[in-house]
């Protein structure tokens, strides 16, 4: 993240779910259902709190079950609503039904998920199982580096999943980010309440049903519509192509808002997919998502004064995926090392690392792509470690018959 | 102080005598005063009476270390009855040569050092944290007193500052006799300084 | 029906129903349609409302009209009307 310019904003301490119950407080939501589960509980005691001391004026929906917690908000938003949840771990996996349906009917709730591991054993801390897990539910997912990001991406994620009619899921860390206080500049309510503006709700043409008249894709007993009714062999491979289609065409949705929000805010996240960091002419770079990133930038630098090519890469946007970008950035490269919070079992790597050699394997120049698994249930990842994997990269490409998966600071 | 710009410190303690809050009330307290700072805790499940760590980093510039603290500057110790033999290694890893060693004990500083084999070349400061948290506050809630020993020993920050921190977690009386606590305990610790200070 | 197949460019988004049910005669097979005996008609609403396909057409004051090229015969409006105004006959 780059600062371009200081606006009037407040500097707070605040954790990661703190930041992200602020967000939803600026951005004039109406209706969040959730329930309550860790490391993500925080979030909904905080919008609770502002619900009981009238400090925002949204319908606080308590479920007996993360699984109605996603119906509710998929219902508050199909009534027109701009509707938040957010869960964890276990509590996505409950919520899985209902991630499909709110992604093909093309509602645009937006969901906080703070990275835990899947059960079992049971564990609270953070990987990214879970929302690895969703990946191909049909949501955009941004991935957050630390609290502030946490903030921003959940502002921008309402006006990014109502401008591509498509659900959001905002990621941070659990614990690394949920549990840590932290600088964060908030903005004035005003400010972030312009932005967001006031949900607007697209219309279709139903000739057939409602004449000429474009009618409000939404639950309107004026101009019924019904979502989610049975589709055959006849329509629904269309439904899908079409919402794959959407998918696709949320990335220029995704730039322009965080250009936007850049301009109010004076933080840029360019390139917006993924971030690069010292790689101009480096010969090995490290691509990870999330709060890693910024220990293994500080690990590049220390590498850099010892005179070696290394440079990293986060990446923001997991879904849509930025193949072409990947391609584009990666591929002049010798060695690509890709960093995974998650297993994909009985996958030859994590899901990063699949979809990053996948779309390097379409290059012209194929560079060599090597995977680690790491920080599971809440491993640390050391900066030792991170120097270790670095140093074993660039002597990788020479190594015939080196394991392209490895784990990273497990027991052996 | 020979600080390097980046000051990290670990907290020991057990879950419910408020190890998270007291590091949460110094990181707002450093980011009031213009600083960057986290604070994070490191638990199992919560529950009453695990041991439970919590971190600070404060820097002058954005911090971009995340994860736990494996060379404090500063240890702070809140719950006495880890200052046994057995807990030495855990509470004592990575202190940084020059480092400190804060406690809540009714034991004096140098008596400490003798009984548990503290380094030298630490700076060891004492305090009967509990009495004062229990006569001050009614609780036995050591942690904005161990603030205070931490202010004694190190002039982090401006008292002022804690003030401000120790209101934004506990508005009204409580947080009146969290400060009474903090005060006292500035007045009441005893420190043994290192042997040879080795700057940091 | 005469409708051609719509590819997914064309379709509306989020999977909503476009066509509707109405060009489908679906009462052409009924063996059995409702018959109202308007003189036992106590204008209650209980078949507009009980009827599984909205067939009754009602304006809250007069005698419900079934719209019998949609009613299939089940015959739930006969059985739950408590006047016994509606007689299943034979098509």
């Amino acid at each position: 993240m780059t600062v371009q310019k200081s606006v009037s904003q407040t500097m707070m301490a605040l954790n990661g779910d703190e930041a992200v119950a602020w967000a939803v407080k600026q951005s004039n939501v109406d209706v969040v259902a959730a329930y309550p589960i860790t490391p993500q509980t925080i979030i909904v005691e905080r919008i609770s709190e502002f619900v009981h001391n009238g400090e925002v004026d949204l319908e606080f929906i308590k479920v007996e079950s993360e699984h109605s917690a996603l119906s509710a908000s998929w219902g508050a938003a199909l009534a027109g609503a701009r509707a938040f949840t957010a869960t964890a771990a276990n509590g996505l996996a409950l919520m899985w039904e209902i991630l499909y349906i709110t992604a093909s009917t093309r509602t645009p709730v937006v969901m906080a998920v703070v990275n835990r591991a899947l059960s079992a054993p049971i564990n609270i801390h953070n990987d990214h199982s879970d929302s690895m897990g969703a990946r191909d539910s049909g949501w955009i997912q941004l991935y957050s580096e630390d609290a502030q990001e946490a903030y921003d991406n959940t502002i921008m994620a309402f006006r990014i999943a109502e401008e591509a009619m498509l659900p959001v899921m905002v990621t941070l860390d659990g614990f690394t980010i949920s549990h840590t206080l932290q600088n964060v500049s908030v903005l004035p309510d005003e400010v972030v309440s312009s932005f967001v503006g006031v949900r607007k709700i697209p219309r279709v043409k139903l000739p057939s049903i409602h004449g000429d008249k474009e009618v409000p894709l939404m639950l309107n007993p004026k101009y019924p519509v019904t979502f989610g009714p049975l589709d055959l062999f006849d329509y629904y491979f269309e439904h899908k192509v079409q919402q794959n289609e959407a998918m696709k065409a949320s990335v220029p949705i995704i730039e322009r808002v965080h250009r936007e929000f850049a301009e109010i805010s004076g933080r840029s996240y360019e390139p917006v997919h993924m971030i690069p960091y010292r790689t101009e002419d480096a010969d090995v770079v490290l691509l990870g998502l999330s709060s890693t990133m910024s220990v293994v930038r500080k690990v590049v630098d220390e590498l850099r004064e010892e005179g070696k090519k290394v440079g990293a890469v986060r990446l923001r946007v997991f879904r849509p995926f930025p193949a072409d970008m990947i391609r584009r950035e990666l591929s002049g490269f010798s060695t690509v090392g890709v960093l995974d919070r998650s297993l994909s079992f009985g996958a030859e790597g994590g899901p990063v690392f699949v979809e990053v050699r996948s779309a390097l394997y379409s290059s012209s120049s194929k560079p060599a792509v090597y995977n680690y698994v790491y920080g599971l249930g809440g491993r640390d990842l050391p900066p030792k470690l991170i120097k270790k994997a670095f140093n074993e990269l660039l002597e990788a490409r020479g190594e015939p018959g080196r394991p392209v998966v490895k784990y990273l600071g497990v027991r052996e | 102080m020979g600080w390097s710009p980046l000051i990290e410190i670990r907290w020991h303690g057990r879950g419910g005598q408020g190890v998270w809050s007291g590091s949460a009330v110094l990181a707002y307290s450093a980011i009031k005063a213009g600083k960057y700072a986290q604070s994070f805790p490191q638990f199992g499940p919560e529950r009453i009476g695990g041991p439970v760590t919590a971190f600070n980093r404060i820097d002058d510039k954005p911090i971009v270390d995340r994860g736990p603290i494996y060379e404090p500057d500063i240890v702070i110790v809140i719950d006495p009855s880890l200052l046994k033999q057995r807990y030495v290694p855990q509470l004592l890893s990575g202190l940084k040569k020059g480092g400190y060693f804060l406690a809540n004990s009714e034991k004096s500083p140098s008596e400490l050092r003798e009984e548990l084999k503290l380094p030298e070349e630490v700076h060891v400061w004492t305090v009967d944290a509990t009495t004062i948290a229990l006569e001050e506050i009614g609780r036995a809630s050591p942690n904005t007193t161990m603030l205070g020993v931490l202010l004694a020993a190190t002039n982090l920050l401006p008292v002022e500052y804690l003030e401000q921190g120790i209101l934004w977690r506990w508005p009204g009386t409580v947080g009146e006799r969290n400060i009474n606590a903090l005060k006292r305990a500035m007045r009441e610790a005893r420190s043994d300084p290192a042997k040879e200070v080795v700057s940091v | 029906m005469s409708t051609p197949m719509v590819g997914w460019k064309d379709l509306p988004m989020a999977a909503i129903p476009f066509l509707s049910a109405r060009e489908y005669p679906t009462g052409e097979w009924a063996v059995f349609q409702p018959k109202i005996d308007e003189s036992k008609c106590v204008r209650c609403g209980l078949c507009w409302m009980y009827c599984p396909d909205s067939v009754y057409r009602w304006d809250g004051e007069g005698v419900p009209v079934p719209d019998l090229d949609h009613c299939k015969g089940c015959g739930i409006c006969a059985t739950e009307c408590p006047t016994k105004a509606i007689e299943m006959v034979r098509v």
